[in-house]
């Protein structure tokens, strides 16, 4: 297979894969923790809103890494103080303040006349992946999986029954903020994979079509991390071989995968639900 | 011996429209209070407020004689059931498990002993063959069970209830009213909102009767007289008389 082959041949393609598949696992993990608090919108918004940082990260010649970093908590941070601070609900709150960032970011990105490739932080090119963003990927991957399994008790509280959290005294807030930091970091880390984008796709699905396979958490992660990383490799495979973007080729991949485990999870696939009610039916008569 | 929850002239307000005010209690380690009223009579506002859940615009609220945040261990809160998520990936002893989080704070896991004692909890409210179903597969009344489960896995010294017998089949409210008085009887304090007032003579040592106000708080046998409870319902009862008359 050429790909096989290319693998070998080629150190951006082995960057390429190395790095989709920290990708793949980092979104899987952060993202069972993003669709139990009902949170998918908020990943959304992070991710749109790490450009202008992008965009400013270019222009002064640092690592896009900080900037984006910078800018995506601040918006978290905004999003708290709207709807903590006025009858604005947090839906609203964050479609306000994501499209501002984004909108902020593509006037920079033009202004600022930076070399940025803005389709390509759009879009994600993994295949053009540099060795210094592959450093910083693995670094945050590590820095997320660190941080989950630390504290992977008080994720877990604050995710299922966030009042008994602040009742025995938990900094739910706190929490909150530092989940949005991790969200934040992942979403750079997948930058140059699946682009600002799409991002949310590789937060979202592998982590939905893990909750439709199991009813324990610390599988679920588990579930999510693999489907991630089968997603990411399979779609970096179509990227390569037909030269396609290799957000939007992962992220398809990532969704098939879903609906294959939509139709036949054994507890909850559509399929099964099918039969056993006929059964139930045939049952009964 | 210290009271267990002693409260001085607090009022809550939200939006500037004061749900309690005035409110006065004064709460005996060792009994079982049952909070009543009528609906927006703030019981559950009074339970946040207690348990530092919504700020208080005035008063003081001692547990223990000291502030809350001094005490956060030994309080165990069990929420209405609709508050939780129940397709939520965790299964029954997980879900008990938690309660013995506040004891081993952060960075500590559970071990083996912590999962040992979370069995043993899941037992005391017979519901151990459940104890891998995800919590959603469970009847209401079961499902009380596992949070009571999980109260008790606290070690707690002072139970909170809002309205745990909504919705919960007979057998189950039996048995946690056993259980209840039973810590009671080993000198825990439980506090309980409740909302049907049929076996609230059965259920409680002590009552306070609750509209915004407090209007009686005393023995059953002080509270549950026409004369009272009338102080506390006459918007709710004339309102059905009007019913009742077209």
């Amino acid at each position: 297979m050429a790909f096989i082959e290319g693998l070998i041949e080629y150190d951006f393609l082995q960057k390429a894969l190395l790095t989709s598949i920290m990708v793949g696992i980092i979104c899987g993990v952060i993202g069972c923790f993003i669709i139990l608090r009902g949170m998918a919108l908020m990943g959304d918004a992070i991710s749109h809103a790490v450009l202008p940082g992008v965009a400013i990260s270019y222009a002064i010649g640092i690592n896009f890494f900080f900037g984006a970093v910078f800018t995506g908590v601040l918006t978290a941070i905004g999003i708290g103080f709207v709807s903590q601070n006025s009858r604005i609900k947090q839906d609203t709150a964050i479609g306000i303040m994501f499209s501002a960032a984004f909108a902020l970011g593509v006037i920079l990105i033009t202004v600022l006349e930076s070399s940025t490739d803005l389709y390509h932080i759009l879009f994600g090119n993994v295949l053009a992946v540099r060795p210094s963003d592959m450093w910083i990927t693995l670094g945050i991957g590590v820095i997320v999986l660190v941080s989950v399994f630390t504290f992977y008790k008080e994720l877990l509280v604050t995710s299922f029954d966030e009042t008994m959290a602040e009742v025995y005294g938990l900094p739910v807030r706190l929490i909150h903020y530092f989940l949005m930091t991790l969200l934040t970091m992942v979403t750079v880390a997948s930058l140059q994979t699946v682009g600002i984008i799409l991002v949310v796709a590789m937060l979202i699905t592998p982590a939905a079509t893990a909750y439709l396979l199991t009813d324990r958490l610390s599988t679920m992660i588990f579930i999510s991390a693999t489907i991630g990383v089968s997603a990411a490799v399979i779609g970096l495979y179509f990227s390569f071989t037909y030269n396609l973007a290799s957000g939007a080729t992962i992220v398809l991949a990532a969704t098939t995968l879903f609906f294959l485990a939509f139709v036949f999870s054994p507890k909850q696939g559509i399929l099964w639900r099918k039969l056993n009610a006929r059964k139930q039916r045939t049952v009964t008569n | 011996m210290v009271s267990a929850i002693k409260i001085k002239d607090v009022q809550v307000s939200y939006h500037g429209r004061s749900a309690i005010e005035a409110i006065d209690l004064t709460l005996e380690q060792g009994k079982v209070l049952g909070i009543i009223g009528p609906n927006g009579a703030g019981k559950s506002t009074l339970l946040k407020a207690i348990l530092n859940l919504v700020s208080i615009d005035k008063g003081v609220i001692e547990i223990f004689g000291e502030a809350l945040k001094e005490n956060r261990k030994r309080i165990a809160y069990v929420p209405q059931r609709n508050q939780y998520d129940w397709d939520f990936p965790i299964h029954v002893l997980d879900a008990v498990l938690i309660g013995t989080y506040p004891i081993l704070g952060i960075f500590k896991r559970p071990k083996k002993k912590d999962k040992e004692w979370a069995y043993e909890c899941l037992k005391k409210v017979r519901m151990e063959e459940f104890a891998h179903r995800q919590i959603g597969e469970l009847s209401g009344g079961q499902q009380q069970r596992v949070f009571l489960a999980r109260a008790l896995a606290q070690k707690a010294d002072i139970f909170f209830l809002d309205e745990p017998f909504v919705g919960i089949d007979a057998t189950s409210e039996e048995m946690i009213v056993k259980l209840l008085k039973d810590l009671r009887d080993q000198g825990k304090t439980v506090v309980v909102v409740h909302h049907d007032l049929s076996k609230a003579n059965e259920y409680f040592d002590e009552l306070l009767l609750l509209n915004k106000q407090v209007i009686e708080y005393g023995s059953p046998q002080q509270v549950l007289i026409p004369e009272v409870m009338r102080k506390a319902y006459e918007s709710e009862l004339s309102f059905l008389y009007e019913v009742g008359v077209n």
